[in-house]
């Protein structure tokens, strides 16, 4: 299996480099670093490069030497894909920013949590006062 | 069943709805409710009185460690998740067709039209161009589709959020809206008024980049390179222009209303045209666009005004990104 | 050219009206609400389209799937389309339910979304559209991935169009979780590709028959299909990977979890559909055993989204999580792995794209009845406030119970037909019977305390709401979609089954 890592050491690489960029998406809580990683979308288009290109590198065609074409159009939708989503999830955390004062998802939400808490707690002694009230 | 037993079960069940003698440990850690004046009535306040429920626990104990051990749990499996996708794609690798193999799969017929015909059949010179922009050009049109959902999204989520009467009506439900963490520095672009060094360079460069870009998407369909590359080119020179002269200087002849109507309508040419070309390939009729000498400026039919069109929505749109986040607006 | 040449058309120029739609929305006027206007229009034209489209294939000379060529090049080389009874019928209800939706909500929208954003938000409402029916026709795996990712960004957008702090939690959560779907699925496309060397269904099918056939390359093929369909069903929020939806559906305003609960997540489960019958077939799928890691994925979620949902207070987020049961029941169809099955799935998509939207536009309704509270105890008696929307919930609850003469019973009663032919008849009837006890444990508390109220209410001494006419034609509609398919399925079975058995 080595040995047939090492020919296909291209995709070897490429799919631990797209192992890391998923694991980043995932486990980094401040959202700032996922985008940092969210070039796990730019590596797994660029992993599409040597994937794809090793089909046809060296190519001897009529006249010259060619590569496969396809995999040329598919790097550039995924470049394309991760720019449009890359700036899209940026303006999601300046707007998640301006809210929370803050980068990480869930101790923004433990705090939202709390602020709801005291919110409700305070309404229902507000309902109580005024049952008694009346 | 034994005494031992039934006392057991008495105590935890006692011990489960809270009804159980209180141990002095946690006598000392129970606070006293706050008694409001009226609120309460003197039984009620004695039936507050108790151990807590395994409900209380249970929240008190998720608002202590709630948070940590959720994120433990969630790294410890995302770890896992990504070391098992990781290995079967590494055993998955090892198995795939040997690298540069000329009997791959991927080598067939396919291919083979697109590199033989692709010159006689688009135009092109340019294999990559011929095919993303003609055999694939749905796909493509697809993708700049695409970036102009990204970049309507970002400009409604930035631009328009920021103007004050934009917040929504019924603000008691919307959460905590109206606190604002991040205050906003002046941006330091208008601060420097002349920084000679940045503008000399940019005056001698941004002309250079221009032409450079031009020069790239016109002859998208001959070289290497094409609207996408050519659009990004060009808009490092909106950017470097408006580092340099402020964001000011770009607002004259670039601001949201020109660019909203320029990507609009470059889009609305692409699909037009497109859709043309598509509808009567589909329906076999001569389109009737001519496709010129390879090698030629003006060869390969539609692909050269595809190129343009698509050079004006990427640049617009990566300036566009980059005003947002800078100042907040185009 | 077997069928005219209008309906050869359709569904490019489906397609291309919504497309050529959003170019144009930003451009407009914003005033006098014309760009929602002009989404609704188009939407209309699509839905008439479709529908003489599904007339024009019921009608040709036996049972026809033709392909669309776009552009000038044949099927391996250029991109194609293809369509069959079961894309004519599926885009109809897609577009239906979209408009309905849109129509329904046109009042909650205007007061969540302020007017700058509505111009960007039907731009985006018409992408969704548009990529809705391109994952239903297209016939190219990567046409299929450009327009996920179009799916993908619209659909977050539009959770994140009300400006809110939860919302926009909610919205990045559903990226994040869409950004690793979309991530499989791009992994396995390459797989695919390296193996196979074709983008095309068809083209792809007969090599990868061809491959099994020789035992080339099994492992792979299997990595490869799991991960494309685990990709899709994070996308489609299959049980275990779906803990972002409620967030994302029911903090959203009213139209967006109309449309995101109701039609987003079947674009992604068709494409699955779509993927085991036409590009693996379904021997394929009995061979790498995925049809049984469907079944049982279905099968736990199916009463495990229902679990969930009986926790529920707020009434949009019970209504979210009871998606999750639905969406299991639409991969329990896949997983029996029969004509009959996927037939089934097939209605059941219908079903809850026609009974979704309605349920979220009444509770929308119900909630403004009552000050735009949310939770069920601030609901009581609001049924006799806005009595369209009570109905509306009234009628969406039963289906979704499966109760006869409702939308939701035929669906049930095709997926327990579907299941006596299967080797796991047992668990499929028992997951059924339970799935609907469950169901009709947390929406019969929700119809009770809708139509509980105090005398004030019921007696109407409370301030009258003026309930739009839009909202009252569309709650109109929904009701009867609801009756006709809970009453007049078979035909409509009949239809999708012959769909099915040309799709491959």
């Amino acid at each position: 299996m080595i040995a047939k890592l090492l020919i296909n050491h291209y995709e070897a690489v490429a799919v631990i480099l797209s192992g890391i960029g998923l694991a980043n998406l995932l486990l980094q809580r401040n959202l700032i670093k996922v985008y940092l990683f969210l070039a796990a979308k730019g590596w797994v288009s660029e992993r599409a490069a040597p994937i794809l290109l090793k089909d046809g590198s060296e190519w001897v065609m009529d006249v010259d030497k060619y590569v496969n074409p396809i995999p040329a159009g598919l790097v550039l939708t995924g470049i394309v894909v991760s720019v449009s989503v890359t700036a899209f999830a940026l303006a999601l955390t300046l707007r998640f920013y301006e809210k929370y004062g803050s980068l990480n998802i869930d101790s923004a939400l433990s705090q939202m949590t709390k602020e709801q808490e005291i919110l409700e707690a305070e309404a229902a002694l507000k309902v109580d006062i005024g049952d008694n009230i009346s | 069943m034994n005494d031992g037993l039934k006392k057991f079960l008495l105590d935890f069940y006692n011990w489960v709805t809270g009804n159980g003698a209180r141990t002095e440990n946690e006598d000392a850690m129970t606070e006293l409710p706050p008694v409001l004046p009226f609120t309460m009535e003197p039984d009620k306040i004695q039936s507050r009185f108790h151990e807590k429920t395994l409900q209380e626990r249970r929240k008190d104990w998720i608002n202590l460690h709630g948070l940590s051990v959720f994120s433990i749990l969630y790294r410890s499996f995302s770890i896992i998740t990504c070391v098992v996708i990781v290995g079967l794609l590494l055993i998955t690798v090892s198995e795939l067709p040997p690298f540069g193999d000329e009997n791959n799969p991927a080598n067939n017929e396919v291919i083979d039209r697109y590199i033989k015909l692709g010159g006689n059949e688009t135009g092109a010179q340019n294999i990559v161009a011929g095919m993303i922009l003609d055999y694939r050009a749905f796909d493509t049109f697809g993708e700049s589709a695409v970036l102009f959902t990204g970049a309507v999204s970002v400009l409604m989520i930035l631009s328009a959020a920021r103007r004050k009467n934009d917040e929504p009506k019924n603000k008691l439900h919307s959460g905590f809206n109206d606190r604002n963490f991040l205050k906003r520095a002046p941006p330091i672009h208008e601060l420097k008024d002349d920084d000679a060094i940045l503008r000399g360079v940019a005056s001698l460069s941004i002309p250079a980049i221009i032409l450079m870009g031009c020069v790239v998407i016109i002859n998208g369909h001959l070289t290497p390179g094409g609207g996408f590359s050519g659009g990004a080119v060009l808009s490092t020179a909106l950017i470097l222009c408006a580092n340099a002269y402020g964001f000011k200087k770009v607002h004259e002849f670039f601001n949201e209303r020109t660019y909203i109507f320029s990507s609009s309508s470059a889009l609305l040419i692409y699909a037009l045209s497109k859709g043309y070309s598509f509808f009567t390939g589909a329906n076999h009729i001569e389109s009737g666009i001519p496709i010129g000498t390879i090698g030629n400026i003006f060869s390969a039919g539609l692909i050269l005004p595809l190129n343009i069109c698509v050079g004006i929505i990427v640049a617009g749109t990566l300036y566009g990104v980059y005003a947002l986040f800078s100042e907040g607006e185009i | 050219m077997t069928v005219k040449t209008l309906a050869y058309n359709i569904p490019f120029i489906s397609i291309f009206l919504m497309m050529i739609a959003a170019i144009i929305t930003p451009v407009l006027p914003k005033r006098h609400r014309i760009p929602e206007k002009l989404s609704c229009i188009c939407l209309f034209i699509v839905a008439v389209l479709s529908g003489y489209l599904i007339y024009a294939l019921d009608t040709a000379n036996g049972d026809i799937a033709f392909n669309f060529p776009v552009g000038h090049y044949p099927a391996p080389w250029g991109n194609e389309l293809r369509a069959g009874l079961l894309e004519a019928v599926l885009a109809f209800c897609y577009s239906i339910a979209m408009l309905l939706s849109l129509t329904g909500n046109f009042q909650s929208t205007a007061e969540d979304i302020p007017e700058r954003r509505r111009s960007f938000y039907c731009v985006l409402m018409n992408l969704l559209a548009a990529s809705l029916l391109a994952l239903t026709y297209a016939n190219d795996i990567f046409t299929s991935y450009v327009f996920i990712e179009i799916n993908t960004i619209a659909a977050c957008s539009i959770v994140a169009v009300k400006n809110s702090a939860s919302t926009i939690r909610a919205a990045l959560r559903y990226l994040i979780m869409s950004l690793v779907g979309s991530g499989l699925v791009l992994i396995s496309i390459c797989l695919l590709y390296d193996l196979t060397g074709h983008l095309l269904m068809q083209p792809m099918h007969t090599k990868i028959i061809e491959l099994v056939k020789n035992g080339k390359y099994i492992f792979p093929l299997t990595v490869s299909l799991a991960l494309i369909t685990a990709g899709l069903a994070i996308k489609s929020a299959l049980y275990p990977f779906s803990f972002w939806l409620p967030d994302a559906h029911g903090s959203s305003t009213n139209a967006s979890s109309a449309v995101l609960s109701g039609l987003v997540l079947k674009g992604h489960i068709f494409l699955i559909i779509k993927l085991f019958l036409r590009v693996f077939g379904l021997d394929v799928i009995e061979a790498l055993r995925m049809d049984k890691v469907i079944f049982i994925l279905g099968v736990t979620a199916m009463i495990m989204g229902s679990v969930h949902a009986l926790k529920q207070l707020n009434i949009k987020r019970m209504i979210a999580w009871s998606s999750v049961a639905q969406v299991g029941y639409i991969f329990l169809g896949l997983g029996l792995n029969s004509v009959e099955g996927i037939s089934a799935a097939c209605l059941h998509i219908i079903v809850h794209a026609c009974v979704k939207p309605m349920l979220f536009t009444s509770a929308g309704g119900l909630s403004a009845a009552a000050d735009h509270l949310k939770s069920l105890h601030d609901l009581l008696g609001t049924f006799y406030i806005n009595k369209w929307a009570g109905l509306g919930f009234v009628a969406g609850a039963c289906s979704m119970m499966g109760i006869p003469g409702f939308a939701g019973f035929a669906s049930k009663i095709s997926l327990t037909m579907a299941s006596f032919d299967s080797p796991l008849i047992i668990w499929s009837l028992a997951a059924l019977a339970l799935s609907s006890v469950l169901n009709a444990l947390y929406y019969v508390p929700a119809m009770i305390a809708i139509l509980t109220g105090t005398d004030e209410k019921i007696h109407g001494v409370h301030e009258k709401i003026i309930i739009p006419l839009s909202f009252k034609i569309s709650i109109g509609m929904f009701i009867a979609l609801n009756f006709y398919l809970g009453l007049r399925f078979v035909p409509l079975l009949r239809l999708i089954m012959r769909g099915v058995n040309i799709f491959g």
